[in-house]
């Protein structure tokens, strides 16, 4: 176990295939056409001094150092930005060089500190590492001379500190905010001697840097280092693992010294993220030392109690007899479990195999349910597979990009760090949001058309698409006809000519021109290669399914599926929601979306663990509630989530949960949910456990271990404890065995294993004998279901509507620097980007209130009410109002009602009529809440508690 | 005389519309916002960056690499004294020094009666009558102490 340090090969690789042989120091080397002599020399082992170049950014030519000499041409070309050329004899290291670079060494050492010794890049410096590799002995200028010695430093970003006195002005920095990050926030301020970096003339804090931290990987001084290193050193050995914030899942090196974690590194080789991060996954994972980490398990009698911490086995042992009690009083289906897409694969299977053998019902749900069920049910229904079609490296052969209801930059943003490359690259986008997101317009993108509809008018949105496409002749025929099933498509395109789906009438309903859906459409369907992503602006809304089914067929009626570029791309919430969806977690489903009255597969599963099966689906979340408050359900084991926070219309979700006899939560802190709770039992983070997590493009990643785990016990530990405490044998000596039973009992997983995943680095499902090495993009020689099926999509608005009580629409979402209910992010430094929920409001909207910018509001809607302060903004329409939900002082899901979508269930989150009135203070709810959290989270002195 | 307006947000917009849709439209603009204002201050980042779809950053690192561009509005009048090879061997080192001490103004500073702004110039082309500078606009030849002190002295009466 060392420190993984990837080959630099100084510029990006070319993906030409035509090959160019030279000679590099009298070695032959075949290199593709377009390849830099210094990329063709590092890939025959030898490495070019560089300083201003790295193979993530494009040759640049500005340090000097890289100078090779090529016979029959003049001078010292720079080997970075001189292609290869077939014949080419080039010589890396002569006398003449060696004399050019000690020089060029020579002027920046001149103004360089010589503080080498206490200097925090000390182990990992390229700077130091060069001044060795020229064999740098004196510096014939001296030191006296005009400098930039004294410029101070910049320690305005939680994360990093800017120290120009030890810059080169390389601009790595620069051009990594611009090309890998796509912000453009850092510039070279000024010229000649006085050139410097600089965030636009303001400190980073205050800059549009966004703090993904590209640039601080960038440098190859000290200039940009991140704080920690400054306050720990270098570390020692690194570990590559997976983030566990959003569903982009990005590979990481987390970088170790012993058991602490001195900061985690985008791994160049990760296949999500090709080596790029953003704040939650590089930066914000302090949250795992915190000291409200709950590190002992607790139990209690009554919400009210104290809790009172006691051993692992009498907390296992109190659970499974309080599950044992309440199943003997009030039957077998009283009890469930909800799973958790934070958690890993494994952990997830588990859950589930403990509800179906342990428990004996189906009555196990995922908090998928509340995001991303409608995906898995329309794309189910249309292609025969519940997950998007792309891996996202087909983004890069789009010619036209769909968004809609997604908010990439905030939500998914080294993904859409890479979609604003393909923009910058040419790539058309249309942009259907009720908000003028980022995507809409910022530095060096713009959409070309947005199209801001009403909060939950998706469908019919989609088919006024549909409509145009079909009567403007747009349509695919010849892929329709090879791939679909005929008499499917005919009704649907019948349905979609009607004149009630022309954009003149749906243009009524959504709000936006005829002229502009006419205009998206044609985009769409010409532009060459179209891909849509979408996010939970189209899942979360009564016709969540609908919405879904409805773009699966527009990618369909214009033959925009089955190769790189196109497809239909869901961008999963959270980091294992397609795993935990894959996992057989919901109610209905074993792994592998396989209907629990399917025989087969059941008594495969009766058969392997030895009981027998439910063959009826079990509660939904939301079912669970309602049963809760009828008197049949009892105890819920909750692993990793926080439905108080999360889920809709929270006077109910707490009602439920109070009317339950045992609530379990296995989380890391005390969240919102265990105010409810008589069981806790402290989970592991993801840096200290072992197991997989499944990404939006079906990527099964590697999660390891870099710690132990400081509660005792990971996750999957304690489910395990628990079912052997009901009597449910579950023998796995590692999460490696479990992924081995997984991949024995589902199709699509067959050929997965620990080992084929280190070999790999990863593979995308469907993994088995057909596929070996994993699906990067599905449905390429047909739909995996046999023809791909269109369904009419008729619009029906949702019941939720405005009215004289009720005027505005409020639609909720996320933010860059927090995740989810905030429970990590919320418990790092991240908060000084986002301290509080705002309520977003449209000028027009404000002053119709008297609302001043910054004025605490009162946001109610027929669910409740809450108080945030507000904040104007023009990003919203007249009409919409908008808030985040991740903090619970502010609770914005007590606003959110019972609504759901027809098919999944699925909370209609993006849709609520709510009212905003000026306020003084917080609701009585948020009064009550306050108070019954502050009794419930204490937790009793064990001397007190021994009495 | 610098004939330039007060700084104005509505007038700087004005200024920033009417090159929409120009390619290349971040330099012409400066010119015309400092043609108007006599300075680029700050403020006049966002407006730019939000116009042109460009990053503040992006612009600031324009603004800052020209030195025509000032941050600061100027005094009653501008004075570029040549700073190139040809004028300093005909003694314009001298001069400069001559020149700051009159002003009591570094380079780029503007005296403390606001009558003028002191800037270095690289080259007016005006080598063969070295030394030479610029007022408002105006270039002049063949300057020694006493016609620089006369320049001076006429700027600080008007």
């Amino acid at each position: 176990m060392g420190l993984i340090k990837e080959i630099d090969f100084g510029t990006p690789a070319s993906t030409a295939t035509t090959l160019v042989e030279l000679t590099i120091d009298g070695f032959a080397v075949q290199v593709p056409e377009g390849t830099s002599v210094m990329h063709a020399a590092m890939d025959a082992g030898i490495s070019v001094p560089k300083l201003c170049a790295t193979d993530t950014l494009d040759a640049f030519g500005s340090c000097r150092l890289c100078l090779v000499e090529i016979d029959g041409r003049a001078g010292t070309p720079a080997s970075c930005t001189t292609p290869v050329t077939a014949g080419m004899v080039v010589h890396t290291q002569t006398q003449r060089l060696a004399q050019l670079r000690r020089g060029v060494m020579e002027l920046y050492i001149s103004d360089h500190p010589l503080d080498c010794l206490t200097c925090s890049a000390n182990g990992d410096c390229e700077l130091q590492d060069m001044a060795g590799a020229v064999g740098l002995r004196e510096v014939r200028y001296g030191y006296e001379g005009e400098n930039h010695l004294a410029a101070t430093k910049d320690e305005s970003n939680p994360y990093f500190t800017f120290d120009p006195a030890k810059c080169i002005v390389c601009s790595r920095c620069v051009r990594a905010c611009a090309e890998v990050q796509g912000t453009f926030a850092l510039t070279i301020e000024g010229r000649g001697f006085e050139s410097k970096v600089s965030a636009g003339g303001v400190d980073f804090l205050g800059s549009e840097c966004v703090s993904c931290g590209a640039c601080v990987q960038a440098c190859p001084t000290a200039t940009l280092m991140e704080k920690s290193v400054i306050a720990a050193g270098q570390p020692e050995h690194s570990v590559v693992t997976t983030c566990a914030y959003c569903g982009v899942g990005c590979s990481f090196k987390a970088e170790m010294r012993g058991q602490e974690l001195v900061r985690m590194v985008p791994w160049k080789d990760g296949q999500a993220n090709h080596g790029h991060s953003c704040v939650k996954g590089r930066f914000a994972w302090g949250y795992a030392t915190h000291r409200e980490r709950i590190l002992n398990p607790m139990i209690r009698a009554s919400i009210d109690d104290p809790w009172r911490e006691v051993s692992w086995d009498e907390a296992i042992s109190h659970t499974a007899s309080e599950f044992r009690r309440i199943q003997a009083s009030f039957g077998r289906n009283a009890v469930g479990a909800i799973t958790s897409s934070r958690c890993t694969n494994e952990e997830t299977y588990l859950v589930q195999k403990l509800v179906r053998a342990g428990f004996g019902n189906n009555n196990v749900d995922t908090c998928a349910r509340v995001c991303h069920s409608p995906t898995g049910y329309g794309l189910k229904t249309t292609f025969g597979t519940s997950a998007g079609t792309q891996d996202f490296d087909s983004v890069d052969h789009s010619d036209v990009i769909l968004v809609i209801g997604a908010n990439p930059t905030d939500a998914h943003p080294v993904f859409a760090s890479r979609m604003k490359r393909r923009l910058r690259g040419g790539a058309k986008l249309i942009v259907v949001d009720p908000r003028r997101i980022d995507l809409v317009r910022s530095a060096h993108i713009e959409a070309n058309c947005h199209l801001p509809i009403l909060p939950g008018t998706n469908v019919a949105l989609l088919s006024g698409l549909a409509h145009v496409i079909v009567t403007e002749g747009l349509v695919n025929e010849a892929f329709v006809r090879e791939r679909c099933d005929l008499a499917e498509f005919t009704a649907w395109a019948a349905f979609a000519a009607q004149p009630r789906n022309s954009p003149e009438q749906v243009g009524l309903i959504c709000g936006v021109s005829p002229e502009l859906i006419r205009q998206a459409a044609r985009l769409y369907a010409t532009g060459g290669n179209a891909a849509i992503y979408y996010g939970l602006g189209v899942t979360e809304h009564s016709q969540g399914s609908t919405a879904v089914i409805a773009i699966a067929n527009l990618a369909m009626a214009t033959g925009n599926i089955g190769r790189p570029g196109v497809g239909v791309n869901p961008l999963r919430g959270q980091n294992n929601v397609q795993g935990s969806c894959d996992m057989g977690s919901f109610p209905h489903e074993f792994s592998g979306y396989r209907h629990v009255s399917d025989t087969a597969t059941r008594e495969s599963f009766a058969a392997l663990w030895g009981v027998a099966l439910d063959d009826e689906p079990g509660l939904r979340i939301p079912n669970m509630f309602d049963e809760a408050l009828a008197g049949g359900f009892k105890a819920l084991y909750v692993q990793g989530e926080d439905i108080v926070q999360s889920d809709p219309d929270t006077h109910h979700v707490t009602a439920g949960l109070a009317a339950m006899e045992c609530v379990v939560v296995q989380d890391l802190f005390l969240n919102e949910t265990a105010n409810y709770a008589h069981v806790f039992l402290p989970g592991s983070t993801f840096l200290e456990k072992d197991g997989t997590f499944t990404n939006a493009e079906r990527r099964i990643n590697r999660v390891r271990r870099v710690m132990v785990s400081r509660s005792g016990m990971a996750d999957w530990e304690i489910t395990i404890a628990l079912a052997r405490a009901l009597g449910c044998e579950m023998n796995y000596a590692n999460p490696g065995e479990v992924m081995d039973e997984i991949a024995r009992m589902t199709p699509t997983f067959a050929g997965v294993s620990y080992e084929k995943l280190d070999r790999l680095g990863s593979v995308q499902w469907p993994c088995n004998e057909a596929a070996p090495q994993g699906t990067p993009v599905m449905h390429i020689d047909g739909f995996s279901r046999g023809a791909g099926r269109f369904v009419i999509t008729d619009y029906v608005p949702t019941d939720e509507r405005t009215g004289p009580r009720f005027p505005l629409l409020l639609t909720t979402g996320r933010i860059l620097s927090q995740y989810n209910v905030g429970a990590q992010t919320r418990r790092t430094d991240n908060v000084v980007w986002h301290e509080e929920d705002v309520l977003e409001i449209h000028p027009h909207d404000a002053e119709q209130r008297g609302v001043r910018d910054g004025d605490l509001v009162r946001l109610a809607s027929r669910a409740g009410e809450t108080s945030l302060h507000a904040r104007i903004t023009e990003r919203v329409a007249p009409g919409v109002v908008y808030t985040t939900f991740h903090h619970p002082q502010t609770q914005a899901n007590v606003i959110t009602t019972d609504f759901s979508d027809w098919a999944t269930n699925c909370p209609e989150y993006k849709v609520t009529a709510v009212q905003v009135s000026p306020s003084n203070g917080p609701s009585a709810w948020q009064q009550s809440y306050e108070a019954h959290a502050a009794v419930s989270k204490r937790i009793a002195d064990p001397a007190e508690a021994a009495e | 005389m610098i004939d330039s307006v007060e700084w104005r947000p509505d007038r700087a917009a004005e200024i920033i519309a009417g090159h929409a849709g120009t390619e290349g439209a971040a330099l012409p603009i400066l010119h015309d916002l400092q043609a108007e204002f006599g300075h680029v201050p700050a403020e006049a980042v966002p407006l730019l960056a939000e116009a042109l779809n460009l990053s503040r950053a992006d612009i600031h690192g324009v603004v800052s690499f020209y030195h025509d561009f000032r941050d600061h509005p100027p005094g009653r009048h501008l004075l570029h004294l040549c700073r190139a090879e040809a004028c300093q061997s005909v003694g314009g080192d001298a001069l400069a020094e001559h020149a700051r001490a009159r002003l009591g103004a570094g380079w780029g500073q503007t005296s403390t009666d606001g009558a003028l702004t002191l800037e270095p110039i690289f080259c007016l082309g005006l080598c063969a009558c070295a030394p030479a500078a610029m007022l408002d606009g105006q270039v002049i030849g063949r300057l020694d102490q006493a016609r620089l002190d006369a320049i001076i002295d006429e700027a600080r009466a008007r």
